[in-house]
C-alpha cells in the first residue's frame, strides 16, 4: 500500500496516511489529484481506477470517501475488504461512527489505523484484538498502573 | 498566561468560519498563541498544542515549527505525550530533513521500554517512516525484539523488520535466523506478518527464495486448516476464516511455485480445493478466488487447473458486480499472451463488455479486445470495435483509432477491406487520430496500387460530406492531388464510378483553402494538391490563378509554396511536364525537392521552409505520365552540393526582371554581387541572389553570409549553394534572399561575412546602400 486518504464529498481532507516517503509538495499534488478523480466518478461505477502505476481503490461510506492506493501486484478486491475492516473498527470504537467523529477525534482515528496497518501491510487480522489494544491504551488508569508496576 | 484552548474547542471554532479568509485569520491567531506557548517551554500544554497544530496541518496550513516540539513530546515520560509526539513525527517529519535523526535515540529507548504500548509506538513509527540511517542504527534492536514471545509486539516487530529490509536491503541476512520457526505460530496476527516478512525476503533474493521453498508443505497445511476449520468468531468475515491471511499465503505460494515444478505440484491440490470450495456470494470469497486464479496462472500448474482458472475468470465476467468484472478483464489481459486460446473462448462476453456503462470496464474491455484480434476473427471483431469507436467517449477515441489501425495492418484480409476500415475510422473519429497516422496512411495508400481509383473516389465523397476532420481532409487532399486523373476519368472498378469534372474537384480543393475549419497544415496539403493537378488536369489556367492568389497570403508557409509553384509555372513551364518532382528525406524542417528531367542532369533545389507536419515520407509525384525512370539523388543540405550551385546559377542566368545587378561588397579579394528579380505577382517581394567570388589564391572555407534589414522590411534567407568560395574565381557561392517591402521604402541592408582564409578566421560587417531604385520601388 502506498497511501490512504479520507476526504469528504466537498474534497476536505479528514485523514492522510502515507506509507512511503514523499515531499510535501508531492503529497499535496496527490491529494488534489485523488479528490478530483474520485469525486468525478459516477454513482454506480466500479471502485477501481488506474493512476500512473498504481491502482486506486475507493469506497464511499456516508459522507466520507476512503481512498487507498496499492501497487500493481496487489489484490484490489482484498483492498476493498481492508477499507471495510477499517470502517468496522472505527464503528466499533466510536459506536455508529459518522464523519463528525473522525473530524473531532482525528488523532484517535490515526491510533486505530496504526493498530490495524503498519508500513503498508496488515498488522492484525482480528477485529477483537485491535479493538482491545485501542481500548487498553486509552485507559489512563491502566497505563498509570502499568507504568508504576514496571518502574518498581 | 491563560490555558491554551482545547483541541475540540479549536476544531469547533474553526468550523464556524464562513469564509476561507475567516478561517485563515483564526488559524493565524491560534498559531501565534501556540508559538508563544512553545517559546515558553510549557510542558503541561505542549501535547494539546501539538495536537491542534496537527489539525491545522491537515487543513493545509504550514506546521513545521512544531517539529522540534514533537521530538520533545516523544522524549516525555507521559504516554499521552508520547502518543501525540509520535503521531506528529509521522505527519510532520520526513526523512528528507536531518531533524528526524534526532528521534533515533528516543526510539531506541522506547523500543526497550517496559510498557508494550510504548514499545508499540516506537515500532510503529520506525516501521512507517524510518529512514535508511535510522534503520541501520536500530536494526540490531529490531532483531533482538524479534525473539519476543509477546504476540502483540511480535507482529509489530516483524513488520518493522520488513520496513528495514525495504530501506536497507543489505541487512536482510540479519533477520534470517529469526525466521527459523516463523510458521509454527498460532496467533494469526503474528502468522500474517511472518508471511509478509517471508514474501519480502523471497521477492528480494533468489537465494532466500530457494531456501524458503521447503516451507511450501507447511504453508499448504495452514491454508488447508483455514479452509476446513469451522467457524472462528475471531477471524470470520462473511463465513470465511481470515481471508487476509489466506490471500497472503496464496501470494507467497505464487512466488515460491513460480518456475519450480516440485513446489507447483505440491500446491496443485490445495489450489483446486480453494478454487472450488470458496463461497462466491460476497466480495470476500471473490477476493480469495481472484488471488487463487493469479497464483494458478503464474506457477507451473497442470493444464486442467489452468482451464479451471480461466473459467473462473469467465464466470467473473458474467457477475453483476462491476468490480469483479473489472478484475476479470484485468486478469484476462495478463493471461491472454500465454493462454490465448482459452481466453478466446470468452471473446463474446468480453466484446459485450465494450457496451458496459462503466468507464474503467470499457477501457479494459477495449484493451483486451485488441489483444484478442487475430486473422480468424478480424472481420467480426473489427465490426464491434468500429461500432465502439462510433459511440465511445472522446477519451477512448485516440487509443481505439490507433488500435484499429494496428490491427488492420496486421490482419487485413484484403486491401479493399483495409482501406474501407481506414475510411471508417477517419470519418467517425477523424479528429482524434494521431498525427503520425496521416503519413502512414498515405504510405499505405501509395502501396496499394490497384486501389488508387477506389480510394480517391471514396475520399472525395467523404470530403463532400464533411471537411471538419483534419486528418481525413489531409489524406483526401493528398490523394486527390495524386490520383485526380483517375477520379475525373471515372475509372473505378470496385464500385460505381462517380461523374466528377475537373472544375468540381478544384472547387472542393479551393473550398478547403478558404474554409475556417482548415488548419494551416491542411491548407498546405490542399495547395500542393492543386499544384499537382496542374500536370494532370487540363484547366491549368484556373490552377495558375489560384496559386498566384496565394502568393500574397498572410500565412507565410502558404505564401512560400505559392511563390515557388508560381516560379515553376513561369520559369519551367516548358519543362514542367517533364519534371519528376519527388519529395524525399524530410529532415528537421528542411526538405528537398529533387528535380530531374529527361533532358538535363540532376539538379537539386533546396528550400528552407517551416514544414511542421511533413516529417515522414511523402511522395509528391508530379510525373505527368511519362515513362521517365528518374535517378533520384538524396542530398543533405549541409553537404556542399555542387549540383545545387548549378541550379541556382541557372536561376541567375534566366531572365531577370531588367533590374541591373550591383556589387554589394568587394574587399580582401571577396566580391559579392547582387542580382535581382521580382517575385511575381507580388511586387512587394524582391528576390535577390548573391554571388560570392574569391579572387585570392586560397579558398575561403566556412563561408557564412548573414544579412539584416530595417524594421519595416522582412527578410528571408535561403540556404547557400555551398560554404566554400573557391580561389581564383573558379566558382561562386550563391544564395537567395527574399525581402518583403510592403511600405516601399528605400532598401538598405547590413551584411556580415565570416569565413576562414589561409587558416585564420575572418569576419567583416558592411552596409549596403547602393541598391538600384527599381529594386524597391
Amino acid at each position: 500500500m502506498r497511501f490512504l486518504l479520507l476526504f469528504s464529498r466537498q474534497g476536505k481532507l479528514r485523514l492522510q496516511k502515507w506509507f512511503t516517503s514523499m515531499s510535501d509538495r508531492e503529497k499535496k499534488k496527490i491529494i488534489r489529484d485523488m479528490t478530483t478523480m474520485v469525486l468525478a466518478r459516477q454513482a454506480r461505477s466500479c471502485n477501481f481506477l488506474q493512476w500512473k502505476d498504481l491502482k486506486i481503490i475507493y469506497k464511499r461510506y456516508a459522507s466520507l470517501y476512503f481512498c487507498l492506493a496499492v501497487e500493481s501486484q496487489e489484490n484490489e478486491l482484498l483492498a476493498l475488504e481492508i477499507i471495510h475492516r477499517y470502517v468496522e473498527l472505527l464503528d466499533k470504537y466510536f459506536g455508529n461512527v459518522c464523519e463528525l467523529d473522525i473530524i473531532f477525534n482525528f488523532e484517535k482515528a490515526y491510533f486505530i489505523l496504526d493498530e490495524f496497518l503498519m508500513g503498508g501491510e496488515i498488522q492484525e487480522t482480528s477485529k477483537q484484538i485491535v479493538n482491545r489494544s485501542i481500548e487498553a491504551s486509552d485507559i489512563p488508569r491502566y497505563l498509570k498502573l502499568a507504568f508504576t508496576i514496571n518502574n518498581c | 498566561m491563560p490555558a491554551p484552548i482545547r483541541l475540540r474547542e479549536l476544531i469547533r471554532t474553526i468550523r464556524t468560519a464562513r469564509t476561507q479568509a475567516e478561517e485563515r485569520e483564526m488559524i493565524q491567531k491560534e498559531c501565534a498563541a501556540i508559538r508563544s506557548s512553545f517559546r515558553e517551554e510549557d510542558n503541561t500544554y505542549r501535547c494539546r498544542n501539538v495536537a491542534k497544530l496537527l489539525y491545522m496541518h491537515m487543513l493545509g496550513y504550514p506546521a513545521h515549527f512544531g517539529q522540534l516540539e514533537c521530538l520533545k513530546l516523544i522524549a516525555s515520560q507521559k504516554f499521552t505525550d508520547k502518543r501525540i509526539g509520535y503521531l506528529g513525527a509521522m505527519l510532520l517529519l520526513d526523512e528528507r530533513q536531518d531533524v528526524h535523526l534526532l528521534m533515533t535515540n528516543c526510539i531506541k529507548n522506547d523500543l526497550n521500554h517496559s510498557t508494550q504500548y510504548v514499545q508499540g509506538l516506537a515500532l510503529c513509527t520506525l516501521g512507517c517512516m524510518g529512514s535508511s540511517e535510522m534503520c541501520r542504527d536500530l536494526a540490531g534492536e529490531v532483531e533482538k525484539l524479534l525473539k519476543t514471545s509477546n504476540s502483540y509486539l511480535r507482529k509489530k516487530v516483524t513488520l518493522c523488520a520488513v520496513h528495514v529490509i525495504r530501506k536497507v536491503p543489505e541487512l536482510m541476512e540479519m533477520f534470517l535466523p529469526a525466521t527459523k520457526n516463523l510458521l509454527s505460530e498460532k496467533n494469526h496476527g503474528v502468522l500474517h506478518t511472518s508471511v509478509v516478512l517471508l514474501t519480502e525476503m523471497c521477492e528480494r533474493s533468489p537465494d532466500m527464495l530457494a531456501h524458503f521453498r521447503k516451507l511450501v508443505p507447511q504453508l499448504v497445511r495452514i491454508l488447508k486448516n483455514l479452509i476446513m476449520s469451522g467457524y472462528s468468531p475471531e477471524h470470520d468475515v462473511s463465513g470465511i476464516s481470515d481471508p487476509f491471511l489466506q490471500v497472503r499465503i496464496l501470494r507467497l505460494l505464487r512466488i515460491l511455485g513460480k518456475g519450480d515444478d516440485d513446489s507447483s505440484e505440491a500446491m496443485n491440490d490445495i489450489l483446486a480445493q480453494v478454487a472450488t470450495n470458496t463461497e462466491t456470494s460476497k466480495n470476500v470469497g471473490n477476493a480469495i478466488l481472484y488471488e487463487t486464479v493469479l497464483t494458478i496462472m503464474d506457477i507451473k500448474s497442470e493444464s486442467g487447473l489452468r482451464v479451471l482458472a480461466i473459467n473462473i475468470l469467465g464466470r467473473f465476467l458474467l457477475n453483476n458486480d462491476k468490480n469483479i468484472r473489472y478484475v476479470a478483464l484485468t486478469s484476462l489481459l495478463k493471461t491472454v499472451q500465454t493462454d490465448h486460446n482459452a481466453v478466446q473462448r470468452h471473446r463474446s462476453t468480453i466484446v459485450d463488455c465494450l457496451k458496459d456503462l462503466d468507464v474503467s470496464i470499457k477501457r479494459r474491455a477495449m484493451e483486451l479486445s485488441f489483444a484478442l484480434v487475430n486473422g480468424n476473427n478480424i472481420r467480426g471483431m473489427m465490426k464491434e470495435l468500429l461500432y465502439f469507436l462510433d459511440s465511445c467517449d472522446p477519451e477512448f477515441k485516440a487509443d481505439c483509432a490507433s488500435g484499429v489501425f494496428l490491427a488492420a495492418e496486421k490482419y487485413a484480409p484484403s486491401k479493399r477491406w483495409h482501406i474501407d476500415t481506414i475510411m471508417r475510422v477517419l470519418t467517425t473519429a477523424g479528429s482524434y487520430v494521431r498525427d503520425d497516422s496521416v503519413p502512414n496512411l498515405i504510405q499505405l495508400i501509395t502501396n496499394s496500387v490497384e486501389m488508387h481509383a477506389y480510394t480517391v473516389q471514396r475520399l472525395y465523397k467523404a470530403l463532400l460530406d464533411d471537411i471538419s476532420q483534419q486528418p481525413l481532409v489531409q489524406v483526401a487532399s493528398w490523394c486527390i492531388g495524386e490520383y485526380g486523373d483517375l477520379l475525373v476519368s471515372g475509372q473505378c472498378e470496385e464500385e460505381e464510378p462517380i461523374q466528377v469534372t475537373e472544375d468540381e474537384v478544384l472547387d472542393v480543393l479551393e473550398g478547403l483553402l478558404v474554409s475556417n475549419l482548415s488548419t494551416p497544415v491542411t491548407r498546405g496539403y490542399a495547395l500542393t494538391a492543386i499544384m499537382k493537378l496542374s500536370t494532370r488536369f487540363t484547366s491549368v489556367n484556373r490552377i495558375k490563378k489560384v496559386v498566384s492568389i496565394y502568393g500574397s497570403s498572410i500565412d507565410v508557409e502558404l505564401q512560400q509554396r505559392a511563390v515557388e509553384y508560381n516560379a515553376l509555372f513561369k520559369k519551367y513551364d516548358h519543362m514542367r511536364n517533364g519534371f519528376h518532382l519527388s519529395l524525399l528525406m524530410i529532415i528537421n524542417f528542411r526538405f528537398f525537392v529533387v528535380l530531374s528531367s529527361f533532358k538535363m542532369v540532376q539538379v537539386c533545389l533546396s528550400c528552407l521552409c517551416v514544414v511542421p507536419i511533413l516529417q515522414a515520407n511523402d511522395l509528391l509525384d508530379l510525373l505527368g505520365g511519362n515513362d521517365v525512370v528518374p535517378v533520384i539523388q538524396n542530398t543533405v543540405s549541409t553537404k556542399p552540393a555542387s549540383a545545387g550551385g548549378e541550379l541556382l546559377d541557372l536561376l541567375g542566368d534566366l531572365s531577370l526582371s531588367g533590374i541591373p545587378p550591383m556589387t554589394a561588397y568587394n574587399k580582401n579579394g571577396l566580391k559579392i554581387d547582387f542580382t535581382f528579380e521580382r517575385a511575381n505577382p507580388n511586387p512587394n517581394i524582391a528576390v535577390i541572389t548573391i554571388h560570392a567570388s574569391n579572387s585570392t589564391e586560397a579558398d575561403m572555407t566556412d563561408f557564412v553570409f548573414q544579412a539584416a534589414v530595417p524594421k519595416t522590411f522582412q527578410l528571408q534567407l535561403l540556404s547557400p549553394s555551398s560554404n566554400v568560395v573557391p580561389a581564383l574565381n573558379q566558382g561562386t557561392v550563391t544564395q537567395v534572399i527574399r525581402v518583403l517591402n510592403p511600405q516601399k521604402q528605400q532598401l538598405r541592408m547590413r551584411i556580415k561575412l565570416t569565413y576562414t582564409h589561409k587558416g585564420s578566421a575572418v569576419q567583416d560587417l558592411a552596409e549596403v546602400n547602393n541598391f538600384p531604385p527599381q529594386s524597391w520601388q
